[in-house]
């Protein structure tokens, strides 16, 4: 079990989803569990809850894990997604407020050292206009 | 209270502090229980240099000098290490051998 936060990427598109995932093993490293879906279930642009779930069992750590998402509905199905959770795995995955590439990477960095969800969360966001 | 260990480096990678070694630098800092500062001016503005959004935020380009200061235990490691990612072009080999 990773002392790491896990990091998740969803975005609309499985190649952004995937290319982003590269980023982030390339820069970063493997010490950090890491995630990514995109694609509906029908292999078009969209995201799908199914899949969410599954990537966040997929980068499942219990020190928490941070998504990363493009827009609209990958936020609004990760949110549900994080609704859905088992009780005990709810209040450890925060979806982030942050550009999808960027906040990953900030994320996964922020996660390497063995920082906490909330701080992991704050690097990401650090980068969104206030 | 300790004084801070300070030491500036030119940047001669081609590209300069880019994406891939800002991650690194603050990976390299974040190995350390000092205090590690970084600027592009002796004046300051200083940067916490464990935070990779305030590294990524620096964008030192070729020919530029990175200033660097630390305080506390390991203090003068911090500058050797630090400085010598810079000086070696972000000497990729070295410090993954050392950190990873």
């Amino acid at each position: 079990m990773s002392k790491n936060v896990g990091i998740v990427i969803v975005s609309h598109s499985l190649d952004i989803a995937k290319g982003t995932a590269d980023m982030v093993r390339n820069m970063v490293g493997t010490a950090i569990p890491l995630a990514f879906c995109g694609g509906n279930p029908d292999g078009g642009l969209g995201t799908s809850i199914e899949k969410i779930l599954a990537a966040i069992d997929e980068a499942w750590s219990e020190r928490g894990v941070a998504i990363l998402v493009d827009l609209g509905g990958a936020e609004t199905n990760s949110e549900m997604a994080v609704e859905m959770l088992p009780e005990n795995r709810r209040g450890k995955v925060k979806v982030c407020n942050a550009p999808i590439v960027e906040g990953a990477v900030m994320a996964a960095t922020e996660a390497w050292g063995g920082a906490s969800l909330d701080e992991v969360k704050r690097t990401a966001e650090e980068l969104s206009p206030q | 209270m300790k004084d801070w260990v300070t030491k500036s480096v030119v940047v001669t990678h081609a590209i300069g502090l880019h994406a891939r070694p800002s991650v690194k630098f603050t990976k390299l800092a974040k190995g350390f229980s000092s205090a590690v500062e970084v600027a592009r001016s002796l004046a300051g503005p200083w940067f916490d240099a464990k935070s990779i959004v305030k590294v990524m935020a620096i964008k030192a380009g070729k020919g530029s000098t990175l200033h660097l200061r630390a305080k506390g235990a390991d203090a003068g490691s911090a500058i050797a290490t630090l400085s010598g990612f810079v000086a070696s072009e972000f000497d990729e080999d070295r410090t993954d051998a050392a950190r990873y």
